[in-house]
């Protein structure tokens, strides 16, 4: 099973509420990519997450939740993350992903 | 329908935003982002409490859509803007949703909630208090809105454009990447559909590409018949409305569907071909 009460259940969009990722996400064959944005050590809660394939092709996007958390559940594979906030400024990182596994990315901006 | 009439910028919201006769709308899946902030004077639909029927697999019918607006306050004759989250998925269903039942003057917020949040623009949590109207809606129009049989019968027909992400499109993934992998009990694509992304569409804030741009891609990128008729679908109908937005509203096409039931249908229909792979 997955977290699938933080989503909307049979929505394409936006898990309710952005992606609290304190709890430990039950990944089961899940590739599961989740982590924090921060700025000067606090959470950015305004601000999206992108997920990104080959050639930076779009694959997802979600808001930052409340603790600055996003969460994906991704194919295994290489992915660029992408963050957006306010002001202008972004951070991109490459992250793995593979079945089973919840690959953690913490970025500052 | 064009760029200037279906479009509006912050700007423009700033300004009117508060006059009567404009009635701005916020629509999204993720219903608390209202509650956290929202631009002042939005009130807010629900894409799925207000817009689903409750029960079977489809719209509030006529009377129900009725009985909403009048509840929210809005008129026959107001002008709606809609904006949302999600880059306006929501936004953008519930703008062809609109038309469907027959609201002549609405709008979106291009680049909606996102740019308007990335641009630190104001937000409030004053909920407007709009007095009830009596909202009279027409018949769904038929024109808007593609059926699973009329889906079949377009296969190597019309333009059957599938704006999923490529590995939903090959059958890779049954779903967003921020979603759980389930849904439909098969994956892959309706047989001839062509895979154009919803997000080629759209700019990394949210905003609509050019329409010059917007040609290109569909037609010399993608191979789109602009000649024939097209049935756009995903996997539940919100990211092709906002594919229907761009080919019926900004580049004026006059015969494009929604297929709504998408491939959370089409993916369990029995007996029905599918493709596997990438596009061609």
């Amino acid at each position: 099973m997955t977290n699938a009460n933080q989503t909307s259940g049979d929505g394409c969009g936006a898990p309710a509420g952005g992606v609290p990722v304190a709890a430990a996400t039950d990944t089961g064959n899940q590739a599961v990519v989740e982590g924090h944005v921060l700025r000067d050590d606090a959470p950015v809660s305004t601000g999206y997450a992108r997920l990104l394939g080959t050639g930076d092709e779009f694959v997802a996007e979600v808001p930052l939740g409340e603790d600055g958390g996003f969460r994906f559940f991704a194919a295994p594979g290489t992915w660029t993350l992408r963050v957006l906030v306010p002001g202008g400024a972004r951070a991109d990182r490459s992250v793995s992903a593979e079945y089973g596994k919840v690959t953690k990315v913490e970025v500052t901006v | 329908m064009s760029r200037s009439e279906a479009l509006v910028d912050a700007e423009w919201v700033e300004a009117h935003a508060g006059e009567p006769g404009v009635v701005l709308v916020e629509v999204d899946e993720d219903t608390s982002a209202y509650d956290k902030g929202h631009i002042p004077n939005a009130i807010r639909i629900d894409w799925k409490k207000d817009l689903q029927d409750p029960v079977r697999r489809d719209f509030v019918d006529r009377i129900g859509f009725e009985k909403l607006l009048s509840a929210r306050g809005i008129s026959n004759d107001d002008t709606v803007v809609l904006y949302g989250g999600n880059n306006n998925w929501f936004a953008a269903y519930a703008y062809w949703y609109f038309k469907l039942y027959g609201h002549h003057n609405v709008k979106l917020l291009d680049g909606g909630r996102k740019k308007w949040e990335l641009e630190s623009r104001e937000l409030t949590r004053d909920v407007p208090n709009r007095p009830a109207t009596a909202y009279q809606a027409s018949e769904q129009d038929a024109t808007l809105r593609a059926k699973r049989d009329e889906v079949l019968d377009a296969i190597g027909k019309r333009n059957l454009v599938d704006v999923r992400s490529p590995d939903e499109f090959s059958g890779r993934l049954l779903a967003p990447a921020h979603l759980p992998q389930e849904q439909a009990q098969r994956g892959g694509h309706i047989p001839t559909a062509r895979n154009v992304p919803w997000s080629k569409a759209a700019n990394e804030d949210g905003t609509f590409r050019s329409d010059d741009e917007l040609r290109t891609l569909y037609s010399d990128e993608a191979g789109l018949d602009f000649a024939k008729d097209t049935i756009a679908y995903c996997r539940i109908g919100e990211r092709s409305a906002h594919t229907w937005f761009v080919l019926h509203e900004l580049l004026e096409q006059p015969n494009v569907k929604n297929y709504d039931g998408s491939w959370t249908e089409y993916g369990s229909l029995v007996g029905v071909p599918i493709e596997l792979g990438d596009a061609r």
